[in-house]
């Protein structure tokens, strides 16, 4: 067993994840608008067609409700399929697709009928691509119950959550935020698969505990390390999993520190922001030293130009003053 | 009743009485009239309010289970356990 | 008619603060009315005119510490006019219910158009105490602006305390503040708009600061005016002392009966009924129940029990258990409680501070055997108690186990001698061993 780590990408690291994952096990194949001529949207495919072969590596007809219908109906068959919808702001052409009958068949089946999906997404804002492809849907998608969410926000877990997510008998949806591709970090050559049950203390703190998700991880972090230089010592909770939220981890945080601040790209209202905020109400009120605080998209639909994107996103500055506001507030 | 809300309980009724209590430092077999002060009318008071707050009845029979914080627990576990 | 002028509220005071004025001058008032309140060094209390009449000019401003004797307001008769316009009576807050018209310029006294009586009953709840109305203006509420709770409408504390602006407490420094006992009103919030956060709650419990007394050097005075009441007792009394051990068994097991059938609320306490007996015995020997004044004892009207009561802090008061051996045994008894309660938290009347005609004190619980105190001037009696012990007895001749209690007495030499506290202790014995009559 090597100990030497890899330099390598997010990006990469979630191609060796599937590539591992179909040498592991013949039943997983890949299929999406784009993942094998192209390589994929934003490249993480890239090679896997060459590796592979057009079975395993499928280019789909651009249509969403289709595919990923027919990669419901290659679960149920037995397969493992990993189905690519290019952008979560696509998926919305599948809704009913994931939500009717992926979500719903093993329960309307009286558990006849297992979906054994993987649903990968492309999430988010940040680069300029304006309302109709900017969107953080995760917090819809934790509305419903059926269905398991990822958000690996590191390099570590954009390798590691894949296989176990095949491994699971029922559909899980991995949101993998598009500024995050091009993350360096390192990794074991034969780094092993992670928890997807569990979030993660990212640093350790005391004072508050700021909450997040996906692609606002780096920036929590940099908004950590400024505060820690004012006095200030936040305690970072990476989520990790938002479907079914760790409440333990979550919860037990925002006991020790008495203050949350959650930073959620998605719009504030209805947001997953929301739904932690009241279960931190219903489960350490007495622990709190101040009301929750919410980082999030400001509610209008994602603009274009970039002061004006930069504007309507959570960023280090806005994470800053909402945990200083809590803190001394 | 468990040990630990029977500590509470009684901790909170004696913080009525002697406001500045310094119960962490209280032994268990510390006798409680003694170290704290109460005199038979702070006594009665605090057998008043954690008969309430408990929900149990207590006599003057019972007052000699009520002396240190260690049988106070336990008079009161066995007197919740009773009544369930 | 003579002016009014700072009361002596107890053989231990040379002056008084005023605290707050209860009337206006050109105020009819009756003998017996209360004119202001007063804060001594050990409890605010309020004062009362012993002549009717109409309240003439205030000479005395909130704040001002004057001594005994000192004139507070002048005092005209019906029909005579004020000598000048009405002094400010500065920021004493009126409560719905009372009677005063409205403030008028230097002219003939208008008698007031109503009389107090009908107004009071014209459906007004019961006015506010003097010491609530002390307590909301230090809270700041105007107690106009607020609706009692008690019982024909009375405002209560608690309705003043609800009424208070009060700072938001976080729910974690609520739950703090319950744990660590301390008291949220005390607590000076340093979050926005004054909230009160846990840092807060803590500092406050660490600091524990002192009651803040009203004068800057009350603690200090506590000590120094109980070092100067002692030193005159025992400079002027010649005291004698005698005591007798008494058997409490009848009485101990008489208490166990009755109280079996009542609510813990209504327990009684040994001390309760030692306190009894003293009232009775003191009806039955009158020159033990009173004072010494200039040479000759002057009985007392009634039998008002002093209680020497240890408030925290190390002060010592003993206000009286008033009409003490009219009051039936469980009367006493939460008349006890309810003085000793207000006692610690300072709320006692200008008479029970005023008018004990003799003093228990009562030590047992401290676990001493027996006491023998220092009489209170210019009282000649003080009784001891010590601490009810089981001890070997000659039961109907044979060795029996016993709960014995140590009583003595400290008299005037001046008064009464030996013989005349021996019999009264031994009166005191006697109705112990009658429980039932107490």
């Amino acid at each position: 067993m090597s100990t030497t780590l890899v330099e390598t990408t997010y990006r990469e690291a979630m191609r060796e994840a599937m590539r591992e994952a179909m040498q592991r096990d013949e039943r997983v194949f890949l299929m999406g608008e784009d993942v094998g001529a192209y390589g994929g949207c934003f490249a993480v495919s890239l090679g896997l067609l060459e590796e592979f072969g057009p079975e395993r590596i499928r280019d789909t007809p651009l249509s969403e409700s289709a595919f990923v219908g027919a990669g419901i109906g290659a679960a149920i068959a037995g397969m493992r399929p990993i189905v690519e919808i290019m952008t979560v702001n696509f998926s919305l052409l599948a809704l009913d697709q994931i939500i009717n009958n992926a979500a719903t068949l093993s329960h309307m089946s009286g558990g006849q009928v297992s979906v054994p999906v993987v649903i990968r997404m492309t999430t988010g804002a940040g680069r300029q691509l304006a309302a109709q492809h900017s969107h953080s849907l995760e917090g819809w998608y934790g509305h419903i119950p059926g269905i398991k969410l990822l958000a690996p926000a590191t390099v570590e877990d954009a390798r590691g959550m894949l296989w176990p997510a095949l491994q699971d008998p029922d559909p899980v949806l991995i949101f993998e935020h598009g500024t995050l591709y091009p993350m360096p970090g390192s990794l074991a050559p034969d780094a092993a698969p992670v928890d997807i049950s569990r979030a993660a203390v990212r640093r350790p703190g005391k004072d508050v505990t700021l909450l997040t998700y996906g692609g606002s991880l780096p920036k929590v972090m940099a908004a950590a390390e400024e505060l820690a230089t004012t006095g200030i010592e936040p305690e970072v909770v990476d989520l990790r999993v938002l479907r079914p939220l760790d409440d333990e981890t979550i919860v037990g945080s925002v006991r020790r520190t008495h203050r949350a601040v959650i930073v959620d790209e998605g719009w504030r209202t209805g947001s997953l922001a929301a739904e932690i905020t009241t279960r931190l109400v219903e489960q350490c009120f007495f622990d709190l030293d101040g009301p929750v605080q919410r980082v999030c998209s400001a509610e209008v639909p994602m603009p274009y130009a970039k002061h004006l994107e930069e504007a309507a996103l959570p960023q280090v500055a806005t994470i800053v003053a909402a945990a200083r506001q809590v803190v001394s507030g | 009743m468990t040990p630990d809300q029977a500590r509470s309980l009684v901790s909170k009724q004696i913080r009525f009485i002697v406001p500045d209590a310094d119960l962490d430092g209280l032994p268990p077999d510390a006798d409680l009239r003694r170290t704290l002060e109460l005199d038979s009318l702070d006594f009665l008071e605090f057998v008043e309010r954690l008969s309430k707050d408990a929900g149990v009845r207590i006599d003057e029979d019972d007052y000699p289970s009520l002396a240190t914080m260690e049988s106070c627990q336990a008079f009161l576990a066995a007197r919740t356990a009773a009544s369930d | 008619m003579s002016d009014f002028t700072m009361p002596s509220l107890g053989a231990d005071m040379d002056s008084g603060t005023i605290v707050e004025w209860l009337v206006k001058p050109g105020d009819h008032v009756q003998r017996g009315a209360p004119m202001a309140v007063v804060d001594t060094d050990k409890a605010a209390v309020e004062i009362e005119t012993f002549q009717s009449g109409v309240v003439g000019d205030l000479l005395v401003e909130p704040g001002q510490r004057v001594d005994v004797g000192t004139p507070l307001a002048t005092m005209l008769a019906a029909g005579e006019a004020p000598s000048a316009a009405p002094v400010s009576v500065g920021k004493a807050k009126r409560p719905r219910a009372r009677r005063v018209p409205p403030p008028r310029e230097a002219a003939a006294p208008v008698p007031p158009a109503v009389p107090r009586e009908a107004e009071v009953a014209a459906a007004a709840p019961p006015a506010p105490s003097p010491p609530l109305r002390h307590h909301a203006a230090e809270l700041g509420v105007d107690l106009a602006s607020v609706t009692g709770t008690g019982t024909h409408g009375r405002i209560t504390r608690r309705d003043v305390d609800a009424a208070a602006h009060r700072p938001r407490v976080s729910p974690y420094a609520r739950r703090l503040a319950e744990e660590l006992g301390v008291d949220l009103a005390a607590v000076t919030g340093t979050g926005t708009s004054g909230t009160v956060r846990a840092e807060d709650v803590r500092a406050a419990a660490h600091a524990r600061p002192e009651v803040p007394p009203v004068s800057t050097e009350a603690p200090r005075s506590d000590r120094a005016t109980i070092a100067a009441l002692m030193s005159r007792s025992k400079r002027e009394i010649p005291h004698y002392y005698v005591a007798t051990t008494v058997d409490m068994h009848t009485v101990v097991s008489w208490l166990r009966d009755t109280n079996r059938d009542r609510s813990v609320a209504e327990r009684i306490v040994p001390a309760a009924a030692l306190l009894r007996a003293v009232a009775l015995a003191a009806r039955r020997m009158p020159q033990l129940n009173g004072f010494w004044v200039d040479g000759v004892f002057v009985p007392g009207e009634d039998v008002h029990v002093g209680v020497a009561i240890s408030v925290r802090r190390g002060a010592l008061v003993a206000p009286a258990l008033r009409h003490a051996a009219d009051l039936e045994l469980p009367v006493l008894m939460q008349a006890l409680r309810d003085l000793v309660g207000r006692a610690r938290s300072g709320r006692l009347t200008r008479a029970e501070l005023a008018d004990p005609t003799l003093t228990v004190t009562d030590l047992g619980d401290q676990g001493v055997e027996e006491v023998f105190g220092v009489i209170q001037p210019p009282q000649v009696a003080l009784v001891g108690i010590g601490r009810l012990v089981e001890r070997p007895w000659a039961v109907d001749g044979l060795l029996g186990v016993r709960p014995l209690v140590r009583l003595s007495l400290s008299g005037d030499h001046r008064a009464t001698d030996g013989y005349t506290g021996a019999r009264f202790l031994a009166t005191i014995d006697d109705l112990l061993q009658h429980p039932e009559a107490l």
